[in-house]
């Protein structure tokens, strides 16, 4: 997969808010690739700036944000400087979004119907009656029983599962080459949510389509992902091909993150705690973020700031890395949080 | 749809009566009508002869029976000060109030909400605020200053426009209109903007504040995620989120329009029935004042349905269950 030309190019993305008490940085450095077909995953905490980067990469950041610093190139064009109106031809065509809460992402004056008709003839040369009818073939697709007659139902005749559906459907019928999908199934029900994820997945492989999946729920990550890309405080903390993050995580971060979640294996007498909260936009400390919640704390992590740094299998933005032995560093990595599990 | 009309009608007829009641009381309350018709010289045989020719010694429910039924069939007997019956004077003069109301509120919507819509979208352009500024004066300034000033600057300055009066009207029918002459449409321009121009800048604020919270939702960001051009992502599905409000307000303004014209017509001398129920008041003419309060009482309720249709029209969810309406 690697070896193709990325389809998403990210590239020390930087993202300022300017304020009344100065500029706040809400993502600093980010780079990451999206290959063709490839599924990313994103998870953080909140205010990670997960959700931030999908904003930025739609050219929908709340103002007064604004892209500072960095590129994104989109099939080797760069999109992060168009003007609004050729922007406006890659959302929707080239990059579709799915939003967090299918109950309030569609407009609920207007039937599912011609919301489908009108995304798609903006973007493709069909007319209003070849539109409707592939409206109905996308409203199949997505699992909508009985979708001729559905499709001049409105939003709110439909369940919150079937109105994501239908958000997917809306973000999928221009027929665009990646996804963004910002929490797709964070305000459904757990029943639900298997679903839908599983939809997201088998359209995605059908299509071609690449995504974005942004999340906090590692469970989701770990089944649909192929790579995973952890974010804290506005940085990329580690990124790797799935199975190595979960398994094997580099990052003390991530590695924190992995073991506050309960195995389904065997019981656990007490899960991993990362002390402390992640640290506020306007106080984000010097050096690696993470510094003053790590165990394996150092003094270079108070001075400098870590680069992703190759950590075997995956890329960690931590300076237990900048040596050779890569295996001593995860060693060390982990230990860190052995001591507090004991303690 | 049908049952939730009729349930709309009965619950108007508790609001009528109310009113009717109130009409009925003036009779009893303000000035005596025996007084009032006999004049100075009178027996008392006379005067007990036309106690009992009004119905005035029948009991009170009995009389207002009565007076309740009269009104239903538009019967609201004779004017004190011009002997004519009441209907018929309301409607000589309601086409004067009617297209200056309509002519108004058109003015108020075709002009409010595009600057609503302007100002909403473009929250710090120059002309925003210029339209905000412009606001404040619409929303202060009392109506007779506002008629004054214009008379002042067209009428009298300017000569451009006629100060007073109706200009040349045609008449269709029982209607005479102002609308089919030169000088009937240059009679309208400055009472129609006296009366219009507080419900404008009443309408583009709201229309103003409605958008920047329309605009701030997810589905106005999933359709601009989509793709979709800035007219319709503004015109489309911002406008439309906001008409629910807008109709409101503008129904009831519209009814007020109407039922408050009294000031603009007191100004430009409009033959209309604001003017005739100011008349009216200056001469205890009480069975006009019955007719008009009635008059005004049915129209609020009218507008009131037609209001709540609109919402079914503008808004699918509230069709569903064919509740009681209501937002």
């Amino acid at each position: 997969m690697s070896n193709t030309l990325p389809l998403l190019e990210v590239r020390n993305l930087r993202v300022e808010f300017p304020t009344r008490r100065g500029i706040l940085t809400a993502l600093d450095d980010v780079s990451f690739d999206i290959h063709p077909g490839e599924v990313l995953g994103v998870v953080g905490e909140s205010g990670a700036g997960k959700s931030m980067t999908g904003a930025a990469i739609i050219g929908l950041l709340e103002p007064p944000g604004r892209i500072a610093g960095g590129s994104i190139s989109l099939g080797g064009r760069r999109i992060d400087n168009l003007p609004a109106k050729e922007m406006r031809t890659v959302r929707g065509r080239e990059i579709g979004a799915i939003f967090q809460d299918p109950l309030t992402t569609l407009n609920p004056l207007y039937t599912v119907g011609r919301q489908l008709v009108e995304t798609m003839t903006t973007h493709l040369p069909l007319n209003p009656a070849e539109a409707r009818r592939k409206a109905v073939e996308w409203l199949e697709l997505v699992g909508i029983p009985a979708a001729a007659q559905r499709i001049d139902s409105y939003p709110h005749e439909f369940s919150g599962g079937m109105r994501q559906r239908v958000v997917i459907a809306l973000a999928l019928c221009a027929e665009p080459k990646l996804i963004v999908a910002d929490e797709p199934t964070t305000a459904l029900d757990v029943s639900i949510q298997a679903q839908v994820i599983a939809l997201l997945k088998r359209l995605a492989r059908e299509k071609g389509t690449a995504m974005m999946l942004v999340t906090h729920d590692m469970g989701v990550i770990a089944e649909t992902a192929d790579r995973v890309a952890v974010m804290y405080a506005g940085r990329i903390a580690e990124i790797g091909a799935v199975r190595q993050v979960v398994k094997h995580p580099a990052h003390p971060y991530t590695i924190g993150l992995m073991g506050s979640i309960p195995p389904i294996s065997h019981r656990m007498p007490r899960l991993l705690q990362i002390e402390g909260a992640m640290p506020r936009l306007s106080s984000i400390p010097r050096g690696c973020a993470y510094n003053p919640r790590c165990p394996r704390v150092f003094d270079r992590c108070r001075q400098d700031r870590p680069d992703l740094l190759d950590a075997g299998d995956t890329r960690a933005a931590c300076w237990l890395y900048d040596g050779a032995d890569k295996d001593a560093a995860h060693a060390a990595a982990e230990s860190g949080y052995t001591e507090v599990r004991r303690g | 749809m049908f049952a939730f009309i009729v349930s709309r009608i009965l619950q108007a007829l508790p609001v009528m009566l109310a009113v009717a009641l109130i009409s009925f009381a003036m009779f009893a309350y303000v000035g005596d009508p025996v007084a009032i018709m006999l004049g100075q010289d009178f027996t008392e045989a006379q005067r007990q002869a036309l106690i009992r020719d009004l119905g005035l010694d029948q009991p009170f429910f009995v009389q207002f029976g009565k007076f309740v039924l009269n009104a239903a069939q538009g019967e609201f007997g004779l004017s004190y000060r011009l002997s004519r019956p009441v209907l018929d004077l309301i409607i000589e003069r309601a086409p004067a109030t009617l297209e200056l109301a309509l002519t108004a509120a058109a003015l108020a919507l075709l002009i409010g909400v595009p600057m609503g819509v302007y100002t909403g979208l473009y929250r710090n352009s120059w002309l925003s605020r210029v339209f905000l500024t412009f606001s404040l004066v619409g929303v202060s300034l009392p109506t007779f200053l506002i008629g004054i000033l214009l008379i002042l600057t067209f009428s009298v300055w300017l000569g451009w426009l006629p100060s007073f009066g109706r200009g040349e009207t045609v008449k269709i029918g029982g209607w005479s209109t102002g609308y089919l002459t030169w000088g009937g449409i240059k009679a309208l321009i400055l009472p129609s903007i006296t009366l219009g121009l507080f419900q404008l800048t009443l309408i583009m604020r709201l229309v103003r504040a409605e958008m920047l919270e329309v605009l701030r939702t997810d589905y106005i960001k999933f359709a601009r995620a989509r793709g979709l051009t800035n007219r319709a992502v503004h015109f489309g599905h911002a406008l439309k989120n906001t008409l629910v409000p807008v109709i409101t307000i503008t129904g009831l303004q519209l009814g007020a329009i109407i039922a408050f014209a009294i000031v603009t017509e007191t100004v430009f001398q409009w033959p209309g029935m604001g003017l005739l129920f100011i008349q009216s008041v200056g001469a205890a003419d009480i069975p006009v004042m019955a007719a008009y309060l009635m008059l005004i009482a049915a129209l609020f309720v009218t507008i009131n349905l037609i209001v709540d249709l609109l919402y079914y029209a503008v808004d699918p969810r509230l069709r569903i269950g064919g509740g009681k309406g209501g937002h």
